[in-house]
């Protein structure tokens, strides 16, 4: 297979040019092309999550993604959390409240997590709900608990610190969640 | 302890404050990389040059290699190919038997065995040279199930194809059983387990210029890599180094396989001189790495009207798969729970590792116990129902307490907390209320539906409430820690800092936190001023194995003594006391300058009061046991069998929680992990081959099928362990299984004697209980 993609995408808001096949999987275009290891593989088949990234937005497995479809669109990794040095609120939430064990499946965890505080802002989920969204998202470690934990910790302190600024009103934005691609069973 | 004089630090502000560091929830030592995604697993390294590893492996489960082919029509060039006639020293892999190849040579023992190796700097090329290799093989009748291995037609190891048998007998069963008022007999099997690590096992293999290997990769213990990688290649220690890098979850599954995989990465290095990257992917991992032990196990106990065990007789046959590995081990705890955490004067354990012709079967957290702790607590509430007791009341009638013996004969002298544990978690749970409620419930919920008044959606659904009590020796069985002869150290960075040297593997669990919070607590400075060297055979010394939950306890032990060595050669120099982390770096710089160097070294010392014989299997089997007892709460659907996990609720005695957090963290996913293991998890397997080796039927449990976690820790301190810690990693493993079989008996009066639980197994073991009614 000689034909190759010129792929123009914007990653972690930098604007990237690559040259790869067409069918290379968008999680190894991240890994080796772009040299960000930090989203890892699990399975290759879309049930464990670990690859997740964002997609314009939405959390995707990146192992189902062919290159192609990443032609001209947004993606976040877990290297796109963080603005600066300084962890993020989810990210230290994790530290913090032993959301991380191993850490494999952490980087798609937090980037799932990261999309549904997105999605909830100005409010935080419920248990229920952070476990609905993260079932995508295997972890052998943790037991999930502390997992939720974090990430409703880390909404509850985004929503405090929203209230300390004023004249910020942050309204939750009405939009179906869109289920990944591959993690429907 | 001795905090008061020795934890005062002085701050700003001169205000004098203890500051402990044990007992805190600091953060985790590797959190930050780990959220970051900044933390380097051993795929995500690239070494120039490297080439990718395959592994040819086999199709059948037992047979002949006649021929190996090589496509002629396949480019060849740049394809490294490496078999057994490669291997500079022996082929095997040693553990206790020196049974398995590295790579086969002729015999075909087990599916998916390692045959032959390719490497390619393309990985793609590597992948399709694999299936330019045609193994020719003859077919040979294979055993694959414990009861072919018992009954021996096909031999494939010794006469009786048994690995290693072990007898535990105490008192007079036969008189034991004569006085009792009530015998129980049942059968109770589980199968396989799949740790299930996220990060599949990886190396990276390279020849030095000096003609020795380096392997670096994702493992749990260096130094069984590091012994295994000197036969393989005949090479003195100090030309072999390990490097463990940042680890994603091992579960016992990094234990032994590493050593397989390293001899594999490192042969493919040792015959092109490039390094070589040979990373499984799931499917890959799966069908060939190690697993828990099947187990079939038959228990028979005799009991006074009341309930007090008067005889125990367990018989346990465990499939080790092809090869010995690390089965006589897991067998060996396996039978030395297999009482229970039970006081009965008249005991017999037998206990057998049979081979099959299936990829050998290793560690998994718990290593045998869960097994038998599944089939005495499952016993158990057949008895409780039997005689019509409470299953608490039965077990507090029979849990050990301090003074009782094991059915090795030894005393239970310290941290005994069976009873505790059970008196915390039914407390917690409200175990006779709900155990009443749930009971009220389920029977107006049958007499609605026999009325014909069904549940919105017409689900007829049961809940019930089970309890399930467990111990887990904390460390290496009987003799096993003078024969380890574990060793760790401190040194002084060069910028005066503790720094931690020990063999120990993080893989996330904690251990290098707890490591930091150990010594900071003895040498009177926070945390965050110890560093932790990286395991590496050429920097640590051989602390041993980071499994059997020794690694606080025992590991923690020789850092904390080292600690106290360390601070006192300081204190010695300085001629007075060290006052804080400012004050330790001050005075330890002015060593460093003055007097160069310093480490110290502590090596392990049997406490004197340990007698164990190998020979009779007497004796004290463990330094101490944690306890652990657990109710779990369910919801059955009676039509389809399936069953929801409404909630956990464990109470477990760690001695002392260093660090609590990370120790609930464990107890949280342990149990998962055994919750999945008794209702999700199944191995399945056709002619030898596993056909679900991948994540869409290998079902662990999501963030929906985890139940909350209501964790209570108790701290009976045990004295022989650093702050009167006792191991944690494995015990919440071991409880789990025995509490949903009694739940759900609970839930629905169905009496089921295997693991997992499916919905399939559950409807089968329903219609069970309407013919015998």
């Amino acid at each position: 297979m000689s034909a190759v993609l010129t792929l123009d995408f914007t990653v972690n808001g930098k604007r990237r040019r690559m040259h790869v096949p067409p069918m290379k999987r968008l999680l190894d275009v991240l890994r080796e092309d772009c040299g960000l290891t930090g989203t890892k593989e699990g399975c290759g088949e879309g049930e464990c999550g670990a690859c997740t990234v964002l997609m314009d937005g939405v959390p995707v497995n990146s192992c189902l993604v062919p290159a192609v479809q990443a032609a001209g669109v947004k993606i976040v990794t877990v290297e796109g959390l963080a603005k600066g040095p300084a962890l993020s609120v989810l990210q230290r939430a994790f530290v913090e409240r032993g959301g991380t064990q191993c850490g494999s499946c952490t980087p798609g965890i937090l980037v799932t997590a990261h999309a549904l505080l997105q999605r909830t802002k100005g409010r935080v989920p419920g248990d229920g709900e952070v476990r609905v969204a993260m079932a995508g998202n295997l972890c052998r470690c943790t037991g999930y608990q502390m997992i939720v934990n974090a990430v409703r910790a880390a909404a509850r302190e985004t929503q405090a610190s929203a209230r300390k600024r004023p004249a910020r009103a942050a309204k939750p934005k009405a939009g179906v969640a869109r289920r990944k691609p591959g993690s429907g069973r | 302890m001795t905090r008061a004089s020795t934890f005062r630090t002085r701050r700003p502000g001169a205000v004098l404050r203890p500051e402990p560091a044990v007992g805190v929830s600091v953060p985790k030592r590797d959190g930050a990389d780990k959220v970051t995604g900044r933390a380097l697993y051993v795929d995500d390294l690239k070494i120039p040059g490297m080439l990718h590893g395959r592994t040819v492996r086999s199709t059948i489960a037992r047979g002949i290699i006649r021929r190996i082919e090589f496509d002629p029509a396949f480019d060849w060039n740049g394809v490294v190919i490496a078999d057994h006639q490669d291997i500079p020293g022996e082929n095997c892999v040693a553990h206790v038997l020196e049974d398995q190849p590295l790579l086969a040579v002729r015999e075909i023992e087990h599916a998916d065995q390692a045959i032959l190796l390719l490497a390619h700097a393309d990985p793609e090329r590597a992948e399709a040279a694999l299936g330019a290799v045609r193994v020719e093989v003859e077919s040979l009748d294979a055993v694959l199930s414990i009861e072919d291995a018992l009954a021996a037609r096909v031999k494939i190891h010794g006469a009786d194809n048994v690995f290693k048998e072990y007898n535990i007998a105490r008192g007079d069963l036969a008189a034991g059983f004569a006085a009792a008022a009530v015998v129980v007999e049942g059968v109770y099997r589980c199968g396989h387990q799949e740790q299930l690590y996220l990060e599949n096992n990886g190396m990276i293999g390279e020849r030095t210029a000096e003609g020795g290997i380096v392997v670096r990769g994702s493992m749990q213990c260096p130094y069984f890599v590091h012994d295994a990688l000197q036969r393989m290649f005949g090479l003195p220690p100090e030309k072999v180094r390990v490097i463990q890098t940042v680890t994603g979850g091992g579960f016992g599954g990094k234990e032994d396989y590493p050593s397989v995989i390293a001899g594999h990465a490192a042969l493919l290095a040792w015959k092109s001189g490039r390094p070589v990257k040979l990373v499984y992917d799931r499917l890959e991992d799966i069908a060939s790495t190690t697993k828990r032990h099947p187990a079939l196990i038959r228990v028979r106990t005799g009991h006074s009207r009341d309930g007090t065990l008067v005889a125990t007789d367990v018989d346990v046959v465990m499939d080790g798969g092809a090869y010995m590995t690390l089965s006589p081990r897991v067998l060996s705890r396996g039978a030395l729970h297999a009482g229970g955490a039970y006081r009965c004067p008249n005991v017999r354990i037998r206990a057998r590792a049979v081979a099959t012709n299936t990829p050998p079967n290793g560690a998994f957290r718990g290593f045998g116990a869960p097994q038998t702790l599944y089939a005495i607590e499952s016993h158990m509430e057949r008895v409780a129902a039997e005689l019509g007791l409470d299953p608490l009341d039965l077990r507090l009638r029979n849990a050990v307490v301090r003074g009782d013996q094991t059915p090795t004969g030894q005393v239970l002298r310290e941290s005994v907390s069976a009873v505790e544990v059970l008196d915390r978690t039914a407390k917690r749970v409200g175990w006779t209320e709900k155990r009443r409620r749930y009971g009220r419930e389920n029977a107006a919920a049958e007499r609605a539906e026999r009325a014909g008044r069904f549940a919105p959606g017409g689900r007829r659904l049961r809940r019930g409430i089970g309890l399930a009590l467990g111990w887990h020796g904390a460390s290496f069985t009987g003799s096993g820690e003078v024969r380890l002869a574990a060793v760790a150290a401190l040194e002084l960075s060069p910028e005066g800092r503790p720094r931690v040297l020990a063999a120990s593997a993080e893989i996330g669990q904690g251990a290098i936190t707890v490591f930091t919070q150990m010594v900071a607590e003895r040498l009177g400075v926070a945390p965050g001023l110890v560093l932790v060297e990286t395991p590496d055979t050429d920097r640590v010394p051989d602390s041993g194995p980071t499994v059997a939950s020794r690694t606080t306890m025992v590991v923690g032990g020789l850092l904390e003594d080292c600690a106290r060595g360390l601070r006192e050669r300081l204190e010695l120099f300085a001629e007075r006391a060290i006052d804080g982390g400012a004050d330790f770096q001050r005075v330890a710089r002015r060593f460093l300058d003055q007097r160069g160097p310093l480490r110290v070294g502590r090596g392990y010392r049997k406490p004197p009061w340990i007698e164990w014989n190998d020979d009779t299997y007497q004796g004290d089997a463990y330094p101490c046991f944690s306890y652990g007892a657990i109710a779990v709460e369910v919801e059955v659907d009676l039509d389809t069998g399936e069953v929801r996990v409404l909630k956990a609720t464990t109470a477990q005695d760690v001695g002392k929680a260093i660090h609590p957090l990370l120790c609930t963290g464990q107890i949280e996913g342990g149990t998962l992990q055994g919750l999945g293991w008794a209702l999700l998890e199944e191995v399945r397997w056709k002619d030898g081959r596993i056909w679900n080796h991948q994540l869409t039927n290998y079902i662990i449990p999501t963030s929906m099928d985890a139940p909350p976690f209501d964790v209570v820790l108790v701290e009976n301190p045990f004295p022989g362990g650093p702050f009167g810690a006792k191991g944690v990693g494995e015990l919440p493993m071991d409880l789990p299984a025995g509490a949903v079989v009694a739940a759900i008996a609970h839930a629905t009066g169905a009496c089921v004697d295997e693991i997992p639980i499916t919905p399939e197994r559950l409807l089968r073991a329903l219609d069970g209980r309407k013919e015998t009614r």
